[in-house]
């Protein structure tokens, strides 16, 4: 993950900068030295571990019921124990644990993509089309999406999940799209976006060639972040019955069924609620690393720029 | 100053109209009222089912916009329209908006106000024990969802009454139903019932400001303005308190405006886990019941806020920042 994070951002280096490997080097030694960044990174191997190659583990299957055991605690036999029916909690929390993920990742990247584009469009093109962009932005921004999810997600229960992926995405681009705006403006007026302009190159081109670079560090961040706030916004949906639906589980089915009984049957909620903390406690870690590292006003390495805040604090 | 007020308030203007038509043309569209009827028992017949639809203004073979034109002029004298059950959709909106208010407007100033606090205080120590436990504590919060928070609040709470036999922060509802006392009664109770319900909320935006306003008071840390502040004399408290605290917090009034949709959604969920009876229990009942005009109601409701709390980041940025004025 950083290696790969670490590589589109060497060429982010505006012009002028001696070798893009210096920078995805720089970018992946400060990432190194973040302690949270490394552990986020180990964590989410972990769990895609778990949610891949936990179904081989185990001989249950998450949709059938076991009989002979229902309400049963964590034992040998049922490592997480069964729910009331008699299913595996185990194999039904790492099937969630994996519908979770993908669709987590997939809202990310649709969203990411989408305001990337509209907020490069506003920002190169100004004007009218900036106008109407925003204008859009703030209107879906006043919505409140969860409602509008909420009223839409019955008349596509039977497109299945996919559809709701794109729903989700739908709602979460907006404030990423502010930004990239913003950083645009202030690019359309440097040099080398300028030159090519004049050397009669097209908008689109100018965008994707010139534009966009220089906005990724910001969006491999933002889409980091986004993975978590997706996980999140599915799981509060599906809570409530308007996402993933039974008999198909994510985390969020699982713990709107274990919910009312986990005073008593603890097992049924706090697996899920753990897995769900965990995975977005190590999704922002990584994207709080990745943003030091790739802050490029921080100094050339982590310890130089702790020391030159100290220095304040403690001034002479 | 004046000016720059008044031209926000006039794009504000045109967004909620917007927004409100949108609103209305998803609900109305989206939303099918007559499963509702058709799903009586006894079954009414297709005549009173039609009968009953147009009535309501909820008919589906009307178009939406002569539908919406006609909610629309029944707004303009305050009506909200009715409910699928034949009742006033004021008298919802009247008995259950003070209830969502009162949990909104106290979790995210407190959620705000703390997280300010907060993250200036790990901000100025920086690297520090005391920031370290921030930082790892505001993580946690930020990845745990407000649902979450509030399910582990309430199983917390149970647990409590488990042990101790009797109820010890309630759990359920606004109020004690038949409370006898007077006015002080009352507040204490109102309070009691508050405290979960809004820790669960106000823990959220805790997080999530402290993390940017730890950001952006850093950027102010290093900067040369309070290097001369303290070179004329002030003491280091002052001069974060009166320049730095200031210009670090101007970035954070943008995130006010938006924010309050957020805590929205949270109470969404906060009022269904400790069953208050307010705005947004009423959203999930009136989306199972397709409830057109309820749904409607909601929605305009959290337009008027969401816009409401941006003019009032605006001015709050306006009155921080002179160079907005101009």
């Amino acid at each position: 993950m950083t290696v790969v994070a670490a590589e589109p951002a060497s060429s982010s280096t505006p012009a002028g900068r001696p070798r893009a490997t210096g920078r995805g080097r720089l970018v992946l030694a400060r990432l190194l030295a973040a302690r949270g960044a490394v552990a986020g990174t180990v964590l989410i191997l972990l769990l895609f571990a778990l949610a891949f190659g936990g179904p081989y583990l185990t001989p249950w299957d998450y949709a059938t019921p076991d009989f002979t055991a229902l309400h049963q605690p964590p034992s040998a036999a049922h490592w997480f124990g069964t729910n009331g029916v008699g299913q595996d909690v185990f194999a039904q929390t790492v099937r969630g644990l994996q519908k979770s993920l993908i669709i987590g990742l997939l809202v990310a990247l649709f969203s990411t993509v989408l305001a990337s584009l509209v907020g490069a469009c506003a920002g190169y093109f100004g004007g009218w089309t900036d106008r109407a962009l925003m204008f859009l932005v703030d209107l879906m921004l006043v919505f409140p999406s969860f409602l509008i999810i909420t009223v839409l997600s019955p008349r596509l229960r039977g497109s299945g999940w996919i559809a709701f992926v794109l729903l989700l995405a739908l709602f979460n681009w907006m404030i990423t799209a502010r930004v990239v705006r913003s950083m645009t403006v202030s690019l359309r007026e440097r040099e080398f976006v300028r030159a090519a302009r004049f050397m009669g190159v097209r908008p689109l081109r100018i965008i994707s060639r010139h534009v966009l670079p220089n906005v990724a560090s910001f969006l491999i961040v933002d889409a980091t972040i986004a993975v978590g706030g997706a996980v999140m916004s599915e799981t509060a949906l599906s809570y409530f019955g308007f996402g993933v639906r039974p008999p198909d589980v994510s985390l969020g089915t699982l713990l709107a069924a274990g919910t009312t009984e986990a005073p008593v049957f603890p097992w049924m909620f706090y697996f899920a609620a753990g897995l769900l903390v965990l995975f977005v406690l190590a999704v922002n870690l990584v994207g709080d690393g990745l943003r030091d590292a790739l802050d490029p006003t921080a100094g050339g390495a982590p310890r130089r720029a702790r020391r030159s805040r100290r220095s304040w604090r403690k001034p002479k | 100053m004046l000016r720059y007020l008044a031209k926000r308030l006039s794009y504000y203007a045109a967004l909620l109209i917007a927004a409100v038509f949108l609103a209305y043309a998803i609900s109305a569209s989206a939303l099918q009222p007559r499963t509702y009827f058709d799903a009586k028992v006894p079954r009414p017949s297709a005549e009173s089912v039609e009968r009953q639809l147009t009535a309501l203004n909820l008919n589906d073979r009307t178009p939406v916009v002569e539908r919406f034109g006609h909610w629309a002029g029944g707004l303009l004298h305050g009506d909200l329209g009715r409910t699928i059950h034949d009742t006033p959709v004021n008298d919802d909106f009247g008995r259950r908006v003070w209830v969502s208010l009162r949990l909104l407007l106290i979790g995210s100033l407190l959620g705000a106000v703390l997280g300010v606090a907060a993250g200036a205080w790990s901000a100025v120590r920086q690297y520090r024990i005391s920031d370290r436990v921030l930082t790892v504590l505001s993580f946690v919060l930020l990845s745990t969802p407000v649902f979450l928070v509030a399910l582990f609040l309430k199983n917390g709470a149970i647990a409590a009454k488990d042990a101790a036999g009797h109820e010890v922060v309630p759990f359920t509802g606004y109020e004690t139903p038949g409370l006898a006392g007077g006015l002080g009664a009352h507040l204490a109770d109102w309070a009691l019932h508050l405290l979960l319900p809004t820790v669960s909320l106000a823990l959220g935006g805790l997080a999530t400001y402290s993390r940017y306003q730890r950001g952006t008071m850093l950027d102010v840390l290093g900067s040369d303005y309070l290097r001369t502040a303290e070179a004329k004399g002030l003491t280091r408290r002052r001069a974060l308190l009166k320049h730095g605290l200031r210009t670090a917090v101007i970035p954070m009034s943008t995130m006010f405006a938006y924010s309050f949709l957020g805590i929205f959604t949270g109470a969404i969920f906060t009022e269904t886990i400790f069953g208050w009876h307010g705005m947004g229990e009423w959203l999930i009942q009136s989306i199972n019941e397709q409830d057109v005009n309820s749904v409607v109601a909601i929605n305009l409701f959290t337009a008027v806020v969401v816009l409401a709390s941006g003019f009032l980041a605006d001015t709050l940025h306006a009155a921080l920042d002179p160079r907005v004025r101009s």
